[in-house]
């Protein structure tokens, strides 16, 4: 079995379908950004921790189970708690940590919460200092300068792999390869923006992770387009583009499946904690996929139609290194 | 085909033992004494930790200051527990002024406690004059004892010695009051005999103590180390001006070294030391410092204890120094680690420390390895249905390779989390792609009419090229968010390196050893791909 054995797809013939088609996902996506924003998690922002004590008084109540204030809490909106035993579980204290900052709002509802689901463990007790020990505001872990740096790194590293690129290949090449590399990460995070879901750390890390297969999955092609130059000198550009994308093709697309495949793994079979991520990841490489194929190297081509540098790029691409 | 030097199936066989080793410690028993020690940890969403709630104390600090403080040590404490950035701390601010860890399966809250307390403050100080060293001692002497009812402890020794004096022992002079009896004198420094050093310790660091006592100057001890241990010889405390000269952020570059064994100056000879580069700054402070103060001792102060005192002999223009002491190798080390990171804004103290359980509950962690299961399977089914035995032989390596992100993973003190874990589960997916790069270049060259060996050597040729170039783009983007990115961030770029470097050993090198060997016999004019 041979996928696209002998694909010819005119790729490049019929790049400015997907030039207009990645141009509206980022219009739509930056707009997305703009108005809505993104919902930054705790992890950036920071919250409220709660350390409250489940013992019941009546003796014959089981102890709390962990699993079942998780759901409660949960169910009452809280959908990011972190929810941990604090000290011997057998002292039955739990310290919740939620999203928000108005500290007696989120205490008037964890209180709401445990009186109405989780009567048998407070009553008889004192709400206010015998269930609720402690309520403390809690910065974020990660943070924004964190956020902040973590954008600044990412910005220094595309300024690298333009380096490597244009050494290696050539100034254009690198260049568009890093534009296209911010079109994947522009529309991701626009995707995350219109849904309004939670950006948390891992989120970042999918998107990190985006940045490094969409590059690679982009070079693989930039080489296949370096040999071609040489083997097929008499063909013009746009011919020797779409060839190397073509015969590239298979790979890319049983190398995006893979990925994809433990991806979609992750999001069906993975639970509610790493849904997201495994979301972020499944559309990245869809993403980044596109962009390799359809706009990358297209990207490259059409710069060259404008600039006539064409000759010149060459040169410098072909010359044994 | 092509001969192979001895070098690759030795490569071959030190990845493989390498992993095997350093991931040992996870089947072998508790109770067996193993030599490997350290274990890939999992992390706190998975198994829970330590919790330690630290206090900044911001109290002797401008308002304005107070915030930034806290801030800064969160920043600092961030660097010393995870230096990789994939130790997986949760490191927040709670209040105002407290700052909560939680520590992944850490057994010994009282270590990491002071790992995480160490301070490392580092001060210049000039030693008082003796006479001005011998006015201090009297004024303390004088204070103490109008306020002795505030001591508790040294009341009662004054009531001990009363009643010794009392019974004919000589051992308070007139005039002298109790804490004047705990100092004795060396040949030039008062010092407190080694029995007594537990009361001055405490009296030093008592709160009422620091309040009560005469600003300008301070009581530092030297360093105890082992063989005054052993020899139980009085220790020197030090009279200092309160006023640092110098301070731990005028050190640019601290480091530890080892003196030659022929050096003349007997505290370095043969023994580690921290050796010091000062910032420009700090060069010039140090420079006026010592023209201004020939003669007289500059201490130099760690952690409030006195390492060194050595007179000034001439104006020290270069902006180096360097701490001697006894230290051992290892605490050198680490000193030099201490000082190379900034020393803490403020001091902390330590509020309690307890356990806590995993923030994800069995079912999430089980739903999670199950999908990672079932993506896994899918990939090696795939490759071995759709390249056959050279898929095979990519599933083969593609086990290694997974053992070798996790063994690298415990060398760098790395913990396993459940993102952590979804993350390795991707990078199984991409990194077969160095293998489909291979196989697809193989069977272009097979469909070009080449015999099974020279497709194999063309299609490894080129392809090796393709895969350089892609991967040390996204390596080199990976060594960039390692030097500049902070916290989870490092994390990523140094699994995301690992996982690069361990796919291409196993594509290139690994993998093309096993299909030389076992897929190219003369003869054969086939090839299963």
């Amino acid at each position: 079995m041979r996928l696209f054995q002998n694909a010819n797809y005119p790729f490049v013939e019929k790049r400015y379908i997907f030039f207009v088609i990645s141009a509206v996902l980022i219009v739509a996506s930056i707009l997305g950004i703009i108005i809505k924003g993104i919902n930054w998690s705790t992890d950036f922002t920071g919250g409220v921790s709660i350390v409250i004590n489940m013992q019941p008084k009546d003796k014959q109540v089981p102890p709390l189970e962990i699993e079942h204030l998780r759901e409660v809490i949960n169910d009452a909106g809280f959908k990011e708690a972190e929810i941990q035993f604090i000290g011997d579980p057998s002292n039955a204290t739990f310290q919740i940590k939620v999203g928000g900052e108005d500290v007696n709002k989120i205490r008037d509802q964890i209180t709401e919460v445990l009186t109405t689901k989780l009567p048998e463990y407070v009553q008889g007790r004192d709400l206010q200092t015998d269930v609720i020990r402690q309520v403390d505001v809690v910065g974020a872990k990660a943070g924004m300068e964190m956020r902040n740096n973590a954008i600044m790194a990412v910005l220094i590293s595309m300024v690298f792999m333009i380096i490597y690129i244009w050494v290696r290949y050539e100034f254009t090449f690198g260049l568009m390869g890093i534009v296209a590399l911010f079109h994947d990460v522009i529309i991701l995070v626009g995707v995350f923006a219109f849904t309004q879901k939670e950006f948390t750390m891992t989120i970042l890390a999918a998107i990190l992770t985006l940045v490094g297969y969409s590059i690679n999955d982009t070079i693989v092609i930039y080489d296949r387009i370096r040999e071609d130059l040489k083997i097929y000198r008499k063909d013009s550009v746009p011919i020797i583009f779409n060839r190397a994308i073509n015969k590239t093709l298979g790979r890319t697309v049983i190398t995006g499946s893979t990925t994809f495949a433990t991806a979609i793994a992750l999001y069906f079979f993975g639970g509610p904690v790493i849904h997201d991520f495994a979301l972020a990841m499944s559309l990245g490489i869809i993403i980044g996929t596109y962009s390799s194929i359809f706009i990358a190297s297209n990207l490259v081509l059409e710069t060259f139609v404008h600039t006539r540098t064409e000759k010149q790029a060459i040169k410098h691409l072909t010359k044994k290194k | 085909m092509r001969k192979y030097s001895w070098l690759t199936p030795v490569s071959i066989l030190i990845f493989v033992l390498g992993t095997l080793i350093f991931l040992s410690p996870l089947f072998v028993p508790e109770d067996v004494n193993w030599p490997i020690k350290q274990k890939l940890k999992l992390g706190l969403d998975l198994r829970g930790g330590t919790q330690i709630v630290l206090t900044v104390v911001t109290k002797d600090l401008p308002e304005a200051d107070k915030a930034a403080a806290v801030e800064n040590n969160i920043r600092i404490i961030r660097n010393r527990i995870d230096q990789f950035g994939i130790a997986e701390p949760t490191i927040q601010k709670m209040g105002e002024s407290d700052i909560l860890v939680q520590l992944p399966g850490v057994k010994d809250p009282i270590a990491a406690e002071n790992l995480i307390m160490k301070s490392a403050v580092l001060e210049f100080k000039l030693v008082a004059e003796p006479e001005i060293a011998e006015k201090f001692i009297n004024q303390i002497d004088a204070i103490i004892q109008e306020n002795l009812y505030k001591f508790p402890v040294l009341a009662k020794l004054a009531e001990e010695d009363k009643a010794l004096a009392k019974a004919g022992a000589d051992t308070v002079k007139a005039g002298e009051g109790i804490f004047k009896s705990l100092i004795t004198t060396t040949e030039r420094d008062f010092a407190v005999r080694y029995e007594d050093l537990d009361i001055v310790r405490s009296l030093l660091q008592d709160s009422t103590f620091v309040n009560l006592k005469p600003k300008g100057y301070d009581l530092v001890l030297e360093s105890v180390d082992e063989k005054k241990k052993a020899s139980r010889e009085p220790v020197v405390l030090y009279v200092l001006e309160s006023t640092p000269q110098l301070k731990g952020t005028d050190v640019d570059r601290a480091s530890m070294e080892i003196g030659p064994s022929d050096s003349p100056n007997p505290q370095i000879a043969n023994k580690p030391y921290i050796s010091l580069t000062f910032t420009r700054t700090g060069a010039r402070k140090f420079a006026n410092c010592t023209g201004d103060n020939i003669g007289r001792r500059l201490a130099i102060v760690l952690d409030n204890t006195v390492y060194s005192a050595p007179v000034i002999q001439d104006r020290i223009p270069d902006g180096k120094a360097m701490i001697t002491g006894q230290f051992t190798e290892q605490e050198a080390k680490s000193l030099a680690i201490l000082l190379n990171n900034e020393s803490l804004s403020a001091p902390i103290e330590p509020k309690y420390s307890t356990q806590v359980s995993a923030t994800l509950g069995e079912d999430s962690i089980k739903s999670g390895f199950r999908a990672g299961l079932i993506g896994i399977l899918a990939v090696i089914i795939f490759m071995a249905l759709y390249y056959k035995g050279a898929g095979l032989i990519a599933d083969f390596v593609l086990i290694f390779n997974v053992g070798f992100i996790l063994a690298a993973m415990t060398i760098f003190g790395g913990t396993l989390t459940m993102p952590g874990i979804a993350g390795i589960i991707l990078t199984i997916g991409m990194s077969v792609d160095a293998n489909v790069l291979i196989f697809e270049r193989i069977r272009e060259e097979l469909d070009a009419g080449r015999t099974p060996s020279a497709a194999l050597n063309a299609g490894f040729k080129r392809a090796t090229v393709t895969i350089m170039d892609s991967n040390l783009t996204t390596l080199i983007a990976a060594i960039v968010l390692y030097q500049f990115g902070t916290g989870p961030v490092k994390g990523f770029a140094v699994t995301l390196s690992i996982g690069i470097v361990g796919s291409m050993f196993c594509a290139i090198v690994f993998a093309r050893y096993i299909m030389e060997k076992t897929m190219i016999k003369p003869g054969k004019t086939t090839m299963s791909i």
